[in-house]
């Protein structure tokens, strides 16, 4: 759609806008609606928003699968890790109490680490999926599995 | 030292149980050498059997277990509870896969498209961590969670079999589509437990809701909840996806879900029906004898009689599946102690026998390449271990005397009996009778016709061999002495029945 000048434009302009709507959902997770997950799907959207107008090609230029690909397990490695560093503290599993000297800092360390990594992998998966459709060719050769 | 550091892990093996394999994954897809992620996955696979045992032994020596995850209390948060019952669902899974994991690394080499072989062994350590999560739990929802886990990552086990035959492809959506329905039937099942009770824990919905047994609310969860299991576990007309999937998925996976995913269904299914919904009369006890135990004298007849006719031995095996998950169901409808002890008994011995034929049939796959009864003409002399294997493996499936397959018809039609069902115990010989003729077919193609002319085939490498041989042996040593199963199944059953010893 690169001919589109005003969806050009206008996404151009949004993109930026989105991610940071994005990134607010994520770090005010703790006190309003919101959190990792949603905050993902925001920004992924802004991805995906790019991928539409200037083409699958120069989002993976920006986005790439092999970087997307890492950071997906990295997250769910994040979160599990907070799990064990509660555990490594002497608390039960993904017991946040444990994570810093009051439980209320402590709450707070544990569920922005833990969203965050939520974010991390919703964020690469949703991409992830998207790239992996939108690039499909219409002859679909075994090794492309 | 270790001592110390032992009893400092102790409290919180159940967490460990379903998060080491869980955090493993990740690692093991970023790792992405073939070779590397298999020995990962499986020191992971032995470190989740050594903690199943653990578990197994402090259960049975201190009773129920409750764990607190992330320390919020329990009908709030979500707690996992161990106690008999689910602590041999535990053995059974983790056990199969720490078998089975030694096997993998030739057979997936053979059968898996190289580039694949981490992503197949994520996926494993997926559904372990799955499964694990769905036998330990006590929280009604996280049990649909990890249900999900299981089921995404066994469509991946399942269509990783694509690389040799393209209706793995099918087969996997298939299963995708219908085991969806599956766990959305579920899933629709808790919430409308949650609508009439608010809970969602299990103890906590145990005391709850067989005090509303005439609320319709419930029955339409009763009934959501046991459509949903039935098509996880492969219920007689539920089960159409279970061949499909089992003929053309790799072996390793074959004869890891076959011996596990099946049987944590039936586990859940147990718990739901007599933990939860306890049904005394009417509507929900009714199910039990008028609904599931025909459904399972059915299985048990008509698909034993379809395995008779399959040209494929992997398909005969899936179809021998249905039958034997129709005696699980059997003991479930009986809703009596001997019938669930018979049940749980056969849960176990049904993944020794089930885990060893197909093991036996993947070592068949690499060497001859073919598991048709033409692929297996002659393998009896060729294939000396491996053919001796699947004998034994298929005189547990039809109840030989010291196989467990024998311990488990022995205590099924001793609970029909004991309730003066003759009829049951009848068909349940019968069905046993016909078990003989397809496994005969097997033996008679394997031991007296000639192998196609020109064809040299060696016996299957001993990492194949030991851990087919190790179930095999299991299949012999708890059918000589089952003391100890009987025990465990015993506890259990009275266990889930509420009945203190």
């Amino acid at each position: 759609m690169r001919h589109h000048l005003v969806l050009r434009v206008v996404s151009k302009l949004l993109i930026p806008f989105i991610i940071l709507y994005g990134l607010y959902v994520q770090f005010h997770g703790d006190f309003s609606p919101g959190g990792g997950f949603q905050a993902g799907v925001i920004v992924a959207a802004a991805i995906i928003l790019y991928a539409l107008i200037f083409g699958t090609d120069r989002a993976k230029q920006v986005f790439k699968p092999r970087i997307l690909m890492v950071m997906a397990p990295l997250g769910v490695m994040l979160f599990a890790l907070t799990g064990y560093a509660a555990l490594a503290l002497g608390g039960n599993y993904l017991d946040y109490d444990w994570l810093a000297q009051n439980d209320t800092a402590g709450q707070h360390i544990g569920i922005l680490t833990v969203e965050f990594g939520v974010f991390l992998t919703v964020v690469s998966v949703m991409a992830l999926i998207f790239l992996a459709f939108a690039g499909r060719t219409h002859e679909i050769h075994d090794d492309d599995w | 030292m270790t001592g110390s550091a032992l009893s400092g892990i102790m409290p919180h093996l159940p967490a460990l149980q379903v998060v080491v394999p869980l955090l493993s994954a990740p690692i093991c897809f970023l790792l992405r050498r073939g070779l590397v992620s298999w020995a990962f996955a499986t020191v992971i696979s032995w470190a989740a059997f050594a903690t199943a045992l653990l578990l197994l032994q402090a259960v049975l020596t201190d009773g129920t277990i409750r764990y607190e995850i992330g320390g919020w209390a329990a009908p709030w948060g979500i707690e996992y509870v161990i106690d008999a019952t689910n602590a041999i669902v535990l053995v059974i899974v983790a056990g199969i896969g720490a078998v089975v994991m030694p096997y993998a690394r030739r057979s997936v080499a053979a059968e898996v498209p190289a580039n694949q072989h981490s992503l197949y062994y994520t996926a494993y350590l997926l559904c372990l961590a799955g499964l694990l999560g769905v036998s330990i739990t006590g929280d009604a929802f996280n049990v649909f969670v990890f249900l999900e886990i299981t089921s995404l990552s066994s469509y991946i086990l399942i269509s990783a079999g694509a690389g040799m035959d393209r209706r793995a492809l099918t087969a996997a959506y298939n299963y995708l589509v219908l085991g969806t329905v599956g766990a959305t039937f579920f899933v629709i099942g808790v919430g409308l437990l949650y609508m009439v009770t608010g809970t969602l824990n299990i103890i906590d919905l145990s005391a709850r809701v067989p005090a509303l047994q005439d609320n319709r609310t419930i029955h339409v969860a009763f009934a959501f909840i046991v459509v949903g299991m039935g098509l996880k576990l492969a219920l007689f007309p539920l089960h159409t996806w279970l061949p499909n999937a089992y003929t053309y998925a790799p072996s390793t996976s074959t004869a890891f879900l076959a011996a596990t995913a099946t049987k944590v269904s039936v586990y859940v299914l147990m718990r739901f029906l007599f933990v939860v919904f306890a049904p005394t009369y009417g509507f929900m006890a009714l199910t039990l004898n008028y609904v599931l135990l025909p459904l399972a004298l059915i299985a048990m007849v008509a698909a034993t009689i379809a395995a008779i006719y399959q040209y494929n031995l992997k398909r005969l095996l899936a179809f021998s599946s249905v039958a034997q998950l129709g005696y699980m169901v059997l003991g479930i409808a009986y809703g009596s102690v001997q019938g669930l002890t018979a049940t749980l008994l056969h849960l176990f011995n049904h993944a020794l026998m089930k885990g060893a034929l197909f093991l036996a049939v993947g070592c068949i796959m690499l060497r001859v390449g073919d598991v048709t009864m033409l692929g297996v003409r002659g393998l009896g002399r060729q294939m000396p271990w491996t053919m001796a294997a699947f004998v034994v493996g298929g005189l547990s499936l039809i109840g030989v005397p010291l196989t467990v397959g024998f311990i488990s018809k022995w205590y099924l039609v001793t609970a029909a009996l004991s309730d003066g069902r003759w009829p049951i115990a009848a068909v349940i010989l019968a069905s046993s009778l016909l078990a003989v003729i397809y496994v005969w077919k097997v033996v008679e193609a394997a031991y007296f016709k000639e192998p196609p002319a020109g064809r040299v085939v060696r016996e299957a490498p001993l990492s194949m061999l030991v851990p087919t041989w190790i179930l095999v042996l299991a299949n012999v040593g708890f059918g000589i002495n089952a003391e100890f199963t009987v025990d465990v199944a015993q506890t259990a059953a009275m266990g889930l029945l509420g009945i203190v010893p």
